[in-house]
């Protein structure tokens, strides 16, 4: 195909037009009658372009991504399941897609029972009493489910508790989203498989704790096999627990947060429950709360009165609003139609085939690349580069090179215990063939290694751009087009 | 075992267990605790097929009612054209992840690069990143970047006529990470800026958050008020809607350090109040504290332009807990949409929806105000498409006549308040029908 460079500004021609509205039949013009200098002066330099324009240049835009549509997206910690296309369209129905978000409730009920039903579903598989949608992605249902924690610390007069545990080898999210809630992180120290250290842990928990913030499987896909002791222990220290669910997929039919002693989590529908990543975002990051803390999750919240009506509630205990409306009730419905989809009796393969899958390519590659930790991982898991260090190609130049194979990279240089980490996690919803594929690939990469390094270090090298000046453009941000004019 | 979205057969399972040397699924469990297995049954239906799912979602769309919305509170009926929707569902956009990769993702960083330029010049602003949640989530980032922006000042002074959703969202955000919050009341229907000014003199405000236009539909004069603040050594972040910043004086223009908003007026559905975008812009000496992605241009190492995510130093996957905020994504998808929607508006179109709407919300107020039910509540204020009335009608009762013929009537504000809005949507005969409805339950 045709290398395509051009911005929609480039495009633009005066006079051309892409839209059409109706006349303006009001037979007074208002506008001219606001004062001037509530007006804007300076000149809106939209494009002028016209429909055709428009079509195809995002189209030509769309050729040059990549998604799960396209092919393999091995990223760790992502999940990039396949998006089902039925989600598409029922969630792009008219009977939803035109509601305002403040009609009277009798007049959304079928949309109010979608949440209600998603709530509810969440929390049957996820072991936890209740859940709200509004959070609109998984770092922010991590900052919304500290805010439980506080809450509940507030609640009970207890205004010493103003640190929370996180462990090393936590996502990046986790201490930021705790810094944001105002609590002060404090650091536990993982074992060299990744898991916590009860020895580390026992000395941090004291009454300045509000709780620790785990994922399980951690970061490097193995199971915490201590979580109830550790549960037992923080519990015990007046503590709770808050699960970190971009790891819920390998659980999901078989384990349940609630189960293991979990008292807040947030899911991200956008990862366990299929809805598009949408190249970054909408997602969303809905939060479950044990019974116990019901009454703290945010407003407004969606509730059912024993004769079957649904209404909008605002609880006075609540920590108050995270979101403006209901969140992404969009991306609520694709994840609701999927749960349909698989049904009670299907969900529970998710995890276990996403496990298979995981731990069938790290036997397969573990030859050519470093594994760490041996043992049977859950959805992903982590190598440390190439196992021969000799040919100095690194995780970065096995990466790229895989962009030119037709591959999706995995996530690179997370967990940050390792210095070459390489994290792959397939998802359920690839077949053996794709991942027969993708090992045969990682072995050709490491033989290439092996026999011709700097070709592999000079990767990619079909890409439509390549190797791109990140450092020229952190130094001097061109961050629009009239900056890029500036520069030309 | 087979489902159309999980490909494994049993004779793929035997052969994966077999390389992995375990004899069944369960043994890939067995690090366990044998008593959190759970075993029960998931209280959620047996699956259904796409015929039962397409018709499930049928029955409960029949629940819902699609009305003709005279009203706005944040989320307003707005036209967008066909190519939007269309263009959105091409899937390579769709099924991206944030584009990690760049070699592979410039169809998602090229269309962010264009978003930031477009909001850019909408707000007047040097840089914009690649969108938040929603405007009460990007007014909550904005207040962290004041205070972050100031050396130990800890208080944020929010006007009463920003909307009660950003006020509770900023108020939610302010506890919990350990911020002063004061909310001045407004003056008739506008910021009290004189009292907001007396607030500062304490020297511990690093900052003020006001809208445009308010809650009530205003469009507020703030002539010379960011001059006052940055006297004071404080900063000034302008909430405003991005659609109307197409005719609107821009917080660039006011002298704002940082412009907020949400982007649902930029076409997008109102689908039950999301998605949606935030946007955030700032002026060049706040960018380093900026939240969230930001796309750079730059060239690849043929001489090819390019773009890259870029200042990544502020963001938590490189600072965790230093970071500038939590954020790591965005509404990728929906800036997507709001580009194609000003790509095709253009600078004309939007002129033009902000003249439609004007026209048509002046048409109603005056013919509200003509039935002699309803006075303006701010006599004089000038508004584009929301406006605030008052009046002694029991608003309940006639929002529910006006329910029964397929209005959404004004929110009702409370005490004898009520908001109106209209778009380019809405026609002069809807207008005159419900002027008729609501005189008629006078």
């Amino acid at each position: 195909m045709k290398y395509y460079d051009k911005l929609i500004f480039e495009l633009s021609r005066p006079g051309r037009k892409g839209y059409e509205l109706p006349a303006d039949n009001y037979g007074h013009d208002s506008m001219a009658e606001l004062p001037a200098d509530l007006l804007r002066k300076e000149d809106l330099n939209l494009p002028e372009v016209t429909e055709l324009d428009v079509v195809r240049h995002y189209t030509n835009l769309s050729n040059k991504n990549f998604g799960v549509d396209t092919g393999f997206y091995p990223l760790g910690s992502c999940t990039m399941k396949y998006n089902p296309k039925i989600n598409e369209e029922v969630a792009a129905m008219p009977g939803f897609a035109s509601l305002h978000p403040l009609q009277n409730p009798d007049t959304v009920q079928g949309a109010l029972e979608l949440y209600y039903n998603l709530q509810h579903a969440l929390s049957s598989l996820s072991g936890l009493a209740e859940f709200t949608l509004n959070p609109y992605a998984g770092a922010h249902g991590e900052l919304t489910g500290l805010m439980v924690m506080r809450r509940y610390h507030e609640s009970r007069g207890d205004s010493k508790r103003t640190k929370v545990i996180v462990p090393d080898s936590a996502h990046g999210t986790n201490p930021a989203s705790a810094m944001v809630a105002g609590l002060e992180v404090v650091e536990v120290k993982s074992r060299p498989n990744g898991s916590i250290d009860i020895e580390d842990l026992k000395p941090l928990l004291d009454d300045t704790i509000a709780g620790i913030m785990m994922t399980n499987p951690n970061t490097l896909g193995m199971f915490e096999t201590e979580i109830l002791d550790i549960a037992k222990l923080v519990h015990e220290a007046g503590g709770l627990l808050y699960y970190d669910g971009a790891n819920f997929n390998p659980l999901l039919g078989r384990v349940r947060p609630g189960d293991m002693g979990f008292d807040i989590m947030h899911i991200n529908l956008h990862k366990t429950f299929s809805t598009p990543h949408g190249g970054g975002g909408p997602g969303s990051g809905p939060v479950g709360v044990a019974e116990h803390l019901r009454e703290f999750l945010p407003n407004p919240r969606v509730r059912k009165t024993d004769d079957g009506r649904f209404y909008v509630d605002f609880g006075k205990e609540s920590l108050g609003s995270v979101s403006t409306f209901f969140g992404n009730f969009g991306v609520m419905m694709r994840a609701y139609a999927y749960i349909l989809s698989l049904g009670k009796e299907g969900i529970r393969n998710v995890g276990p085939m996403a496990t298979l899958n995981a731990n069938y390519i790290k036997e397969n590659l573990k030859d050519d690349y470093l594994l760490p930790i041996e043992g049977v991982c859950k959805h992903e898991f982590v190598f440390d580069g190439l196992k021969d260090k000799s040919t100095g190609v690194t995780t970065l130049n096995v990466a790229k090179r895989l962009l030119d194979y037709g591959f999706h990279a995995p996530t690179i240089y997370f967990p940050l215990l390792f210095h070459e980490s390489m994290m792959i996690e397939p998802t359920e919803t690839e077949s053996i063939e794709t991942l027969d594929e993708f090992i045969d690939v990682l072995h050709k990469v490491a033989k290439e290694a092996r026999e011709n390094p700097e070709a592999v270090k000079d990767a990619p090298l079909t890409t439509a751009v390549r190797h791109l000046d990140e450092t020229g453009a952190a130094k001097k941000p061109i961050l629009t087009y009239k900056a890029l004019q500036a520069e030309a | 075992m087979s489902h159309k979205f999980i490909p494994h057969t049993e004779a793929d399972i035997r052969r994966m267990l077999d390389k992995i040397g375990v004899e069944s699924i369960d043994d890939l469990y067995r690090d366990v605790p044998a008593e959190v297995i759970f075993r029960g049954e998931y209280d959620i239906p047996s699956a259904m097929t796409e015929i039962e799912l397409r018709r499930h979602f049928e029955e409960l769309a029949a629940k819902n009612k699609n009305l003709t919305v005279f009203a706005g509170g944040g989320a307003y009926d707005h036209y967008s054209p066909s190519v939007v929707a269309h263009l959105l569902q091409r899937s390579e956009f769709y099924t991206a992840y944030t584009p990690y990769q760049p070699e592979i993702s410039q169809g998602t960083l090229q269309y962010i690069f264009e978003y930031q330029s477009m909001i850019s010049e909408l707000t007047g602003m040097e840089a914009t990143n690649a969108s938040m949640y929603d405007g009460a989530t990007a007014t909550a980032e904005a207040m962290f970047m004041m205070v972050a922006s100031t050396k130990k000042r800890n208080r944020v002074v929010l006007s009463e006529t920003l909307s009660e959703a950003v006020i509770n969202v900023v108020r939610t955000y302010a506890h919990y990470h350990g911020i002063n919050l004061t909310v001045v009341p407004a003056k008739e229907g506008v910021s009290d800026q004189e009292a907001i000014l007396k607030e500062m003199e304490a020297g511990d405000v690093a900052g003020v958050i006001v809208s445009c236009p308010n809650r009530y539909g205003i469009i507020e004069d703030f002539t010379g008020f960011a001059d006052k603040i940055h006297a004071l050594k404080g900063f000034l972040t302008i909430n405003a809607d991005p659609s109307a910043l197409a005719v609107l004086r821009t917080p660039a223009e006011w002298g704002a350090d940082i412009a907020v908003g949400d982007g649902q007026t930029l076409g997008m559905p109102l689908q039950f109040g999301g998605p949606y975008l935030g946007y955030i812009s700032c002026s060049k000496t706040m960018l380093r504290k900026m939240p969230g992605r930001v796309v750079g241009a730059t060239k690849d190492i043929d001489g090819k332009r390019g773009f890259v995510l870029t200042l990544q130093a502020r963001e938590q996957h490189i600072r965790r807990e230093k970071a500038t905020s939590n954020i790591c994504s965005n509404q990728s998808l929906m800036a997507l949409y709001a580009t194609i929607y000003l790509a095709l508006m253009g600078k004309q179109g939007m002129k033009e929806v902000n003249r439609l709407s004007c026209d048509g919300a002046h048409y109603l107020c005056n013919a509200l105000v003509a039935t002699g039910k309803f006075q303006p509540a701010f006599p004089g204020k000038p508004f584009l498409k929301e406006f605030t009335l008052r009046t002694d009608l029991d608003m309940a009762k006639v929002n529910e006549k006006l329910l029964e013929k397929g209005f959404m009537g004004p929110l009702v504000l409370g005490d004898g308040l009520v908001e109106f809005a209209v778009t380019e949507k809405r026609t002069r005969e809807e207008i005159d029908k419900l002027v008729e409805i609501i005189s008629k339950e006078a």
